[in-house]
């Protein structure tokens, strides 16, 4: 059976053997920067090339998401290959990429199906670890599926770059020395969405809360509350809705005659789409409440998630990462070259995926090595602009990124079948940046093995 | 129809049983399979089938609940690294006698009914524990999130004897590393001893009682032998099988997470029998083995990897051939997965075990009537 | 009040669908005695009927938008619109009711395909194997439906004339604050029709009554020279019907997507059970109970007193069920009964 690569995952096989056999007498040898020879797992060594892991949900509900994300990687490697027009190579500043691999190696990449479960994606991962030998794996989603590859990655010693995630807990509680966040957090959702919903609705306010029932569902509901009741907003009730629940009629029900004026969904995926449509359909934004009009907010957006609600996000507000229409140079060469290789514009996982593997690649190089704890002290504290968001920091005390934070609502009036969401507020980097010890975390050490 | 097979066959099929597990890391080479996460799931899941095999295979009982105690055996598990000691001795064995507890409770309950209703029951139960799991047991459970080991955990018999360190500790066996190879070795030789167990538990009277529930239950009562002491019997075993998988998907992999528990996941185990012959010995390994395969390897071929497996084809018929079998592999393998399961179950009833037999029955006739596998399989079923 | 009479009607609306769900399953079971797995699945391809109903209505030319060049940005001009005017509008406004008329012959083919290709093969195999084959069609057909439409949910919009809440607070004299959409009224009145409908035919019409003579006694009934068969067969069509049905009108309420026949599967199968298996007044019965227990259980007061208790409720209400009175709650005695 020459079907599969007989010598890599004999390679690999030998080199996960050796590397456990050795872990207790790995004596790795100092040297100066720039002349690393220290033994880290999946080395490439004299190799020509070097492999890159991404690991999206293919199956399950954010299968488009991540289908984007695979669309979006493939892209990025053909970038840092040299292949195609560059895309956000030719933006990025500072950038240390030259379009010739990494370090003269030709990138090649493995990927894998996390079927959005912790559980699939750790043995996704572990397989492009221990038999494909990645040196750096990247992906996401869903935030348990996030901190879950992360705190692999750290027991591992292999790099993970987070796609798409939105709890506070990725960069917060769970954060990683070897896992970074580009995507926003829920807490900078609250902290950008805050002052503009004082703007267009109002401070007098009373909300009412519907969270899915797990952690990032709580995280969100906590920085949502938070800013709200700092502008004066009144919170009813706050209620915890089954992950996957379908038909929410019986949460929204109780809405109506509860004295609010404004319900926040704290659902992603699917469930924001049902809940939406149906909170809709039971007329709540026609409603008058406390002579008001009565309004919905969904603090996390995403195209996807806008096109399966469909008329239903007319004027809705919430936040997004990043978004295909804006018009700084970096997110146009972007939006150009995806659209060119695909016909369809970028949804924000696949800028956040693109952008994390053109910054682990330019990290390297600035490193020159691929040794893991130099790459991350090159990622660490990096400032960065041209990648859409305006200029943006890679944060070392958390390893969460500070850039711009867009404010949008759905596109009451579409012009093409892409324009659904429009930008209301591109909300400052220094508005929604708090201090890194604002959650408790403990980074871990650089070194592992 | 039943004939005790001798001993020393039995011991000799164990034998080769446990060469072919422990030499897994050679043979799986060519098939990309031998890197320590896969081998480890193989023979973890292995131990899974073999447990549910007693259940399902011997009785005909149907549980669609047995994720629960793979669930309830990590949590246990994870619970025992946490507060005692990254030693994985103490882990397992409360692991699987916790799974064994559970499983009491719930076999009392569900074991009051039979046929469908018996199944539908281990679901409902099943399905509580996981959405409480993922809710309102967070604190326990750690939720969504999945428990994780933290470098700040207090570890209590650890800290008695170890230096604290920065990093998060791995688990240990006396100091061997079990996330790696180390992890495989471990798994393998509770697969052998486990598998050893159900041959005895096959060959034994008890196992024969069970095997007579299963034929007709009726008779059994009528002849004054009361049957559910023997089912509970068999629901504990099979649970804290359960429960000793749960445990070790722990050990190589010290996270666990609620969506281990949902029904999808005792489905899972149910195809795994069917696909590879329920009340076999080998069968219930074998599907394990399979459907682990597909997961881990099917799901992860893309376009680039197609392209070079038929890159031997000109250039139309392999841009075809590729967009043909791109429906099948990466993103489309559930689709693989769910056109085996209708054929085998279509074609082969008894699983692979039979269709196995089959070849051989045709390749060997007169012989295999009286020795080989097909009899032996056969009698077992 | 008002938010005891909403969840009331929450229920009875959930309920109309957990209904019509597991109407067709107890069908299927109590005629051909096979558990049919893909039952979920013949729900979700009703919902795709509607879809698909919808995107032909809507098949349009496109109008592409010329600031955008990276690549093709369109609005759609539907033909309909564009040939007949006002009156094209009209007919897209009212695609799901209409894609009835679409729902009906194709699942009515999909059932018959099912059963003449697969499903009667398996009348004489054991459940496991019944469910294990059906669980593998269930699959399929869900990875099909996927590869042409995505994994992504579809919006589906009711008519107009039906968008927003009908003010019943006022006319049974409970005040301003109990309204209720249009559409999940009209869901509730369809499936209360559905449902008479298959009663009466199985009661009223002579080819009803053979159906349930086999039901009783299947060999009496072909010993009496009926292609029994055959029949049944219809019967399993009949329950595609209904299921496709039940979800191609429930698209408006759930944007449908591959996956949501396997969230009903489960709840269907506990219906059916606590109804009783092979009753079909069981089913119906406690596809409403079980509809307004759920929607009781999500009330803020209740979880206040047993938190995650709307999680559970559902399968507790199965354990107890089972444990009391394992034949359900209108199974007949002394059938399906250990």
């Amino acid at each position: 059976m020459s079907l599969f690569k007989k010598e890599i995952s004999r390679r690999s096989a030998l080199k996960g053997a050796s590397a456990f056999a050795g872990s207790a007498i790995a004596a790795p040898l100092v040297f100066s920067k720039g002349a690393w020879a220290q033994e880290f797992l999946n080395d490439p060594g004299d190799s020509p090339t070097v492999t890159l892991g991404f690991n999206v949900p293919q199956t399950g509900a954010y299968a488009d998401e991540g289908a984007d994300e695979l669309r979006a990687y493939e892209l990025a490697v053909k970038h840092i290959n040299g292949e195609g027009d560059g895309g956000m190579i030719n933006t990025m500043t500072p950038t240390s990429l030259g379009g010739n691999g990494l370090l003269g190696k030709r990138v090649e990449y493995v990927t894998g199906d996390t079927q959005t479960s912790a559980d699939e994606a750790r043995s996704s991962a572990r397989r492009m670890i221990e038999r494909d030998g990645v040196i750096m794996f990247s992906g996401g989603s869903s935030s348990s599926v996030a901190i879950a590859q992360q705190s692999l990655a750290q027991d591992m010693g292999v790099i993970f770059m987070n796609g798409l995630t939105h709890s506070n807990d990725t960069t917060g509680k769970d954060r990683r020395r070897y896992g970074f966040r580009h995507f926003f957090n829920a807490y900078m959702s609250g902290l950008a969405l805050g002052p503009v919903l004082a703007d267009q609705i109002g401070t007098e306010r009373r909300a009412y809360h519907l969270t899915a029932d797990y952690t990032w569902g709580w995280t969100q509901e906590e920085s949502i509350v938070n800013t709200t009741e700092g502008l004066g907003w009144e919170t009813v009730e706050t209620v915890r809705t089954p992950l996957g629940a379908g038909d929410f009629s019986q949460y929204i029900t109780p809405v109506l005659n509860s004295g609010a004026d404004v319900l926040v969904l704290n659902h992603y995926g699917r469930d924001m789409v049902n809940s939406l449509t149906q909170a809709v359909q039971f007329g709540l934004r026609d409603r008058e409440a406390n002579g008001q009009n009565f309004e919905v907010v969904v603090p996390l957006y995403s195209r996807l998630m806008a096109q399966g609600a469909g008329e239903n996000i007319a004027g809705i507000l919430g936040t997004t990462n990043w978004h295909w229409t804006l018009s700084d140079p970096g997110s146009q060469a972007f939006v150009a070259s995806f659209g060119q290789e695909y016909g369809f514009p970028p949804s924000q996982a696949a800028h956040t995926c693109y952008c994390q593997a053109l910054l682990y690649a330019n990290a390297v190089e600035m490193a020159g090595t691929f040794y893991p704890p130099e790459v991350i002290r090159a990622l660490e504290d990096f400032e960065f602009d041209g990648m859409g968001n305006g200029p943006t920091l890679y944060r070392g005390g958390d390893h969460q990124c500070f850039k711009d934070v867009l404010v949008v609502q759905g596109n009451p009036d579409p012009t093409s079948q892409f324009d659904l969401l429009q930008v209301v507020q591109e909300v400052p980097r220094e508005q929604v940046t708090y201090p890194v010890d604002f959650f408790e975390g403990e980074l871990g050490p650089y070194e592992v093995s | 129809m039943m004939i005790t097979r001798s001993p020393r066959h039995d011991m000799m099929m164990i034998g080769v049983f446990a060469l072919v597990v422990l030499t897994m890391p050679i043979w799986l080479a060519p098939f990309g399979a031998a890197y320590p996460d896969l081998l480890q799931k193989f023979v973890i899941f292995g131990i899974m089938a073999v447990g549910y095999n007693i259940l399902f295979g011997l009785t005909g009982y149907l549980s669609f609940g047995h994720a629960a105690f793979l669930g309830v055996g990590s949590y246990s598990a994870v619970w025992m690294f946490k507060l005692f000691t990254m030693n994985v001795i103490p882990a397992v064995i409360i692991g699987t006698l916790m799974a064994g507890v559970f499983a009491v409770v719930i076999g009392y309950v569900c074991l009051r009914r039979s046929g469908i209703y018996f199944s539908i029951l281990t679901l409902a139960l099943a399905q509580m524990c996981y959405n409480l799991a993922y809710s309102v047991l967070t604190p326990i459970t750690n939720g969504e999130t999945g428990l994780q080991i933290r470098p700040t955990d207090p570890r209590i018999i650890d800290a008695m004897f170890l230096e604290p360190t920065e990093r998060v500790p791995t688990t240990t066996l006396f100091g061997i590393d079990m996330t790696g190879y180390g992890g495989f070795y471990f798994c393998a030789v509770a697969l052998i001893i486990t598998f050893f167990i159900s041959v005895r538990i096959f060959r034994s009277p008890f196992g024969l009682k069970l095997r007579a529930i299963k034929s007709n239950q009726n008779r059994l009562n009528y002849t004054g032998i009361n049957t559910r002491p023997y089912l509970l019997i068999a629901f504990v075993i099979s649970g804290m099988y359960a429960g000793l998988a749960g445990s070790l998907l722990a050990v190589t992999d010290p996270l666990a997470g609620a969506e281990r528990m949902q029904w999808t996941a005792s489905g899972e185990i149910v195809l795994m029998t069917i696909l590879g012959g329920a009340g076999t010995l080998f069968g219930p390994i074998l599907g394990a083995w399979i459907i682990k395969y597909f997961e881990n390897i099917f799901s992860a071929f893309n376009d680039g990897r197609l392209h070079e497996i038929f890159s031997f084809l000109p250039d139309t018929l392999e841009s075809i051939a590729v967009g043909i079998s791109a429906q099948f592999v990466g993103e489309g393998w559930h689709l693989t997965l769910g056109l085996m399961f209708m054929l085998i179950v279509i074609f082969l009833p008894g699983g692979l075990i039979e269709g196995f037999n089959r070849i051989v029955a045709r390749l060997r006739p007169g012989q295999a009537r009286r020795r080989a596998p097909a009899v032996e399989e056969k009698e077992a079923s | 009040m008002d938010a005891f009479v909403l969840q009331v009607l929450n229920g009875l609306d959930k309920g109309g669908a957990y209904a019509l769900i597991a109407l067709g399953l107890t069908l299927v079971f109590g005629t051909l005695g096979v558990v049919n797995f893909a039952h979920g699945a013949l729900f979700m391809l009703g919902a795709f009927c509607a879809v698909t109903f919808n995107l032909l209505l809507n098949l349009s030319e496109r109008v592409e938008d010329p600031n955008i060049t990276a690549f093709t940005a369109y609005i759609d001009q539907p033909y309909l619109e564009t040939w007949l005017g006002d009156f094209g509008t009209q007919l897209m406004d009212y695609s799901v009711p209409l894609s009835i008329l679409f729902t009906i012959p194709v699942m009515l083919a999909i059932g018959l395909a099912m059963e003449r290709g697969l499903i009667r093969f398996f009348y004489k195999r054991s459940h496991a194997e019944q469910i294990l084959v059906t669980f593998g069609l269930a699959i399929v057909l869900q990875e099909i439906i996927k590869s042409f439409f995505g994994a992504n949910p579809i919006p589906v919009s009711a008519p107009d004339t039906f968008v927003g809440t009908a003010a019943i607070g006022s006319l049974i004299g409970l005040g301003e604050g109990v309204a209720y959409p249009y559409w999940r009224l009209i869901y509730l009145a369809f499936s209360i029709v559905v449902i008479a409908a298959v009663f009466s035919f199985l009661r009223f019409t002579t080819y009803g009554m053979v159906v349930r003579a086999g039901m009783a006694d299947r060999e009496t009934v072909g010993l009496l020279g009926i292609n029994i068969q055959r029949r049944f067969t219809v019967v399993f069509g009949l329950a595609a019907i209904v299921a496709g049905l039940a979800g191609a009108l429930y698209t408006p309420i759930l944007p449908p997507d591959y996956h949501m026949g396997m969230d009903f599967l489960v709840l269907s199968f506990v219906v059916v059970v606590v109804g009783g298996m092979g009753s079909l007044g069981g089913a119906v019965a406690a596809g409403f109970l079980l509809g307004i227990l759920q929607s009781f259980a999500s009330m803020n007061e209740v979880k206040d007193l047993f938190p995650g208790i709307d999680q559970i409720i559902i399968y507790l209400v199965a354990v107890v069920v089972l444990l009391l009175r394992p034949r359900g709650l209108m199974g007949r005695k002394g059938v399906m009964e250990t």
